[in-house]
C-alpha cells in the first residue's frame, strides 16, 4: 500500500509547476556589471516545497524576484525563461496579462512582509483588493465569507479582518500576508525570509501555517532562506546558491545526511547546534568581486578542496539524477 | 574581599511614566540582577525574544539610557554616581559590539578612523608609532593584518569583516568587559563561527568579560558559560548554560528550546497558535507567562513567582511549579 502511495506522490510531483531555465540577472554599477544571478536553471514540481538557500548577497532573492519579474533597475535580467504549468511564459506577456498572471500563478510573500501591509486600510480591505482585481467585483456577504475562510486557514479569527496591521503582532501580519497570497490558489507561491525577524515560538506557527497550506491546496512553494535549519523544517528539496550560482539541489535528507559540495558541507557544518557542543567550523578567503568572477568555480577561493581544474574550468551543474545536482569537479567523470 | 566586576541589583526601566503619569508604561525590566566575577572572565549571555528587555539591559549597561530604579555597580563603584574622570574611566573599560556591522561605521572616512578616534579619545598612545602598535595589535586578535585592511572603506569589506574590525575596536581600549549586542544575527552562517572564536579567545587568553546578548540559543549554548533567560523584562530562568538548556525548568524556556530548528530532525507535534492580546499583560502582579503557560494554576495570577534554586549549581529559575504551596 505504502508502494502505491508513493507512487502516486512521485507522478504527482513530476508535473511541472515552475521551470525556471538559464536565468541570468545583471546589476549595472559605474565599474561593470554585478552579476547576480548567473544562469540558474531549476524546477519546482507540484506539491513541492523547496528551499533556495544563501548566504546574503548570494543572489536568492534576485533569482525569486525575477521568476515574478519584479527585478528593478539597475538589474535587468539579460537571459533567461520562467514557465508555469508548462504553458504560461512569464518572460513573454504582456503588461496586462502580467497583471493577472502575479496573484493567480505566483503569489509573492515579500521579505520583510509584515511591513508590506498598507497601514491605513484595515486587513479585509486588502485581502478584498486582491481577490476583486483578479476575479472581478463579487457581492458583499460572498467576499465577507471568502476572506474569513483564507483567515481560517492561516489560524486567524476572522475578526482579524476588521483590525488595522499596527494592531497585530508580527506573526499575525505575516500570517495574513499568507491569506493574501493563497486569496487566488496560485499556482507557485514565492516566499522570501518568511519568518526573518519573529520570535522562534512565533516562527514556527508561521511555518507550520505554510506547510497547511500546502496541505490543503496543494500548491507548490519556493521558501528562501538563510537559515538552514528552519528551512529543513518544511522542504522536501534545497537548492544552494553561491555568488549567483546553484552549486547543489538535492533532496531534504540526502543534504543533511551527505552533502557534496564543499560550500554545502561548510554551510552544513556551521549550524550551532543546541544538542552537543563542538568546535565551529571555519571558513577562510572571502568571496571574489562580483562583477568579475574569477575564471573557472565560483567556490575556488574559499575552498577547502581546491584543484587546478577549479581555476580554469567552470563546473557544470551536474545531474546526479534527476533530483539531484551538483556543479562541482569533485564529481562526475573527467579523468 | 574580591569585590565584583559587575553588580547588578534590581535594575527596573519603566518606558513612558515621566512626567506626564502617562498609564501606558511598558515595563522593560524589571528587578534584574546579576553578579560577574572579576575573574575568571566569563562570556554571560542574555536571551530572550524580541521585547522581553535585552537590549535595554545592553542600554542601561552602556550608560546608553538611566534606569528607572535599581543600581549598577563596576568593581563597587556606582556607575550613577560617578565623577566625570570615573565616568569616562568606566566607558573605556566597558566597551560595546553592536548588531548591525553596517550602519555603525562612517562610510566617507577609511576603516582605520575608527582605531584613531578611540586611541586619541582615551590619549592611549603617546606616538605615531605607539599608536601603529597597539592597533596592529588588536588587528591581529582577530586575525587581520593592518597593512592589509586599513586603507579600506567599509563598502569594500564584507559583514563579517565590519564586525571583526568592530570587535578589534573594542578590544583595542584594554576593556574589563565587553557588552555584545546580537554581534552574529547580521553575519552569514559560515562566518559567524570566526566572530564567535574571537570572543571564546578574549574570555580565555585576554580576561575580558562579555556580556551576550542574543536571542539565538544554539550559539549561547556553543560560547557560553551563563545564561539569563527573559520573559517581558524579567529573568525567567538563569544559570549555567549546559545545566539550563540540557535541563530547562522553566515551562516558556521549555517552549522555547522545542521550538529551535534542527536540521537532524523534524519539530515534533504541533504548536498552537497564540492569542496576541492576552500576552502583553501589563499588571505588575502575578506571572508574565500566565497566559502562555500550559501548567497555569490559580495562584500564578495572585503572586509573582521568585527566582528559585531549581537545580545544581547556581540554576535558578521563577516558576511556582518549583516553589511550595502555601498552607
Amino acid at each position: 500500500m505504502m508502494d502505491t502511495k508513493t507512487a502516486d506522490k512521485n507522478l504527482e510531483r513530476r508535473q511541472v509547476a515552475l521551470d525556471l531555465k538559464d536565468l541570468n540577472v545583471h546589476y549595472e554599477t559605474p565599474e561593470g556589471d554585478v552579476i547576480a544571478a548567473n544562469n540558474v536553471s531549476l524546477k519546482i514540481f507540484r506539491g513541492e516545497i523547496l528551499g533556495l538557500v544563501g548566504e546574503s548577497g548570494c543572489g536568492k532573492t534576485t533569482t525569486a524576484m525575477a521568476i515574478l519579474r519584479l527585478v528593478q533597475p539597475p538589474g535587468r535580467v539579460t537571459k533567461g525563461s520562467v514557465v508555469v504549468r508548462e504553458e504560461v511564459d512569464i518572460f513573454n506577456l504582456d503588461d496586462q496579462e502580467l497583471r493577472s498572471a502575479r496573484w493567480k500563478e505566483i503569489a509573492l510573500i515579500p521579505q520583510g512582509a509584515m511591513n508590506s501591509l498598507n497601514p491605513v486600510m484595515r486587513i479585509r480591505d486588502q485581502i478584498a483588493d486582491v481577490i476583486r482585481a483578479h476575479d472581478g467585483m463579487h457581492a458583499k456577504s460572498e467576499l465577507k465569507e471568502r476572506i474569513a475562510e483564507l483567515l481560517h486557514v492561516v489560524g486567524l479569527p476572522s475578526r482579524v479582518g476588521a483590525l488595522y496591521p499596527h494592531e497585530l503582532s508580527g506573526g499575525m501580519k505575516q500570517r495574513v500576508c499568507i491569506a493574501m497570497s493563497i486569496a487566488l490558489q496560485p499556482t507557485l507561491v514565492v516566499a522570501d525570509e518568511p519568518t526573518s525577524a519573529l520570535d522562534v515560538i512565533v516562527q514556527r506557527v508561521v511555518a507550520q501555517t505554510l506547510l497547511d497550506i500546502r496541505e490543503k491546496f496543494g500548491m507548490s512553494i519556493l521558501i528562501i532562506g538563510h537559515d538552514i535549519s528552519l528551512i529543513a523544517q518544511l522542504v522536501d528539496r534545497i537548492a544552494v546558491m553561491y555568488a549567483g550560482n546553484l552549486v547543489e539541489v538535492s533532496p531534504l535528507k540526502k543534504i543533511v545526511e551527505e552533502p557534496l559540495h564543499p560550500y554545502t558541507k561548510l554551510l552544513i557544518e556551521s549550524i550551532p547546534s543546541i544538542t552537543e557542543k563542538k568546535p565551529m567550523r571555519f571558513s577562510s578567503g572571502i568571496t571574489h568581486d562580483l562583477r568579475n568572477p574569477p575564471p573557472g568555480c565560483v567556490f575556488q577561493s574559499r575552498c577547502d578542496q581546491v584543484m587546478d581544474i577549479c581555476h580554469k574550468v567552470v563546473p557544470p551543474l551536474l545531474e546526479v539524477d534527476s533530483d539531484l545536482q551538483v556543479a562541482c569537479h569533485l564529481y562526475g567523470n573527467d579523468e | 574581599m574580591n569585590e565584583p566586576l559587575l553588580q547588578i541589583k534590581k535594575l527596573t526601566k519603566v518606558y513612558g511614566s515621566g512626567l506626564t503619569k502617562n498609564k501606558n508604561t511598558l515595563v522593560a525590566l524589571q528587578d534584574f540582577e546579576l553578579t560577574i566575577p572579576k575573574e575568571p572572565a566569563k562570556i554571560i549571555a542574555i536571551a530572550g525574544e524580541s521585547g522581553s528587555g535585552k537590549t535595554t539591559l545592553a542600554n542601561l549597561v552602556l550608560g546608553l539610557t538611566m534606569p528607572t530604579s535599581g543600581e549598577i555597580f563596576f568593581r563597587g563603584k556606582d556607575v550613577l554616581d560617578m565623577d566625570r574622570k570615573e565616568r569616562k574611566d568606566y566607558t573605556r573599560h566597558v566597551q560595546a559590539v553592536f548588531q548591525d556591522p553596517y550602519s555603525v561605521y562612517n562610510p566617507f572616512y577609511p576603516v582605520k578612523h575608527i582605531f584613531d578616534i578611540a586611541l586619541r579619545n582615551f590619549k592611549l598612545a603617546e606616538s605615531r608609532s605607539q599608536e601603529n602598535e597597539l592597533i596592529e595589535e588588536a588587528l591581529n586578535m582577530v586575525g587581520m593584518q593592518s597593512q592589509e585592511i586599513l586603507h579600506k572603506f567599509p563598502h569594500q569589506l564584507s559583514g563579517g569583516q565590519r564586525q571583526r574590525l568592530m570587535v578589534a575596536r573594542a578590544y583595542l581600549l584594554k576593556p574589563n568587559l565587553i557588552v555584545a549586542d546580537e554581534p552574529v544575527s547580521m553575519v552569514d552562517a559560515s562566518l559567524r563561527a570566526t566572530i564567535l572564536d574571537i570572543m571564546q579567545k578574549l574570555r580565555d587568553d585576554r580576561v575580558i568579560s562579555i556580556l551576550y546578548v542574543t536571542h539565538d540559543l544554539s550559539t549561547a549554548y556553543q560560547i557560553a558559560d551563563e545564561i539569563y533567560l527573559l520573559y517581558q523584562g524579567s529573568t525567567v530562568e538563569r544559570g549555567e548554560v549546559t545545566e539550563v538548556i540540557d535541563n530547562p525548568k522553566h515551562p516558556y524556556v521549555q517552549a522555547l528550546i522545542d521550538s529551535i530548528p534542527d536540521i537532524k530532525q523534524k519539530w515534533s507535534g504541533e504548536i498552537t497558535a497564540l492569542d496576541d492580546e492576552q500576552l502583553r499583560t501589563r499588571s505588575d502582579s502575578g506571572c508574565r507567562f500566565y497566559y502562555r503557560c500550559p501548567y497555569r494554576m490559580d495562584r500564578c495570577l495572585e503572586k509573582k513567582p521568585e527566582l528559585i534554586s531549581v537545580g545544581k549549581a547556581d540554576h535558578h529559575a521563577s516558576c511556582h511549579l518549583y516553589s511550595d504551596p502555601p498552607d
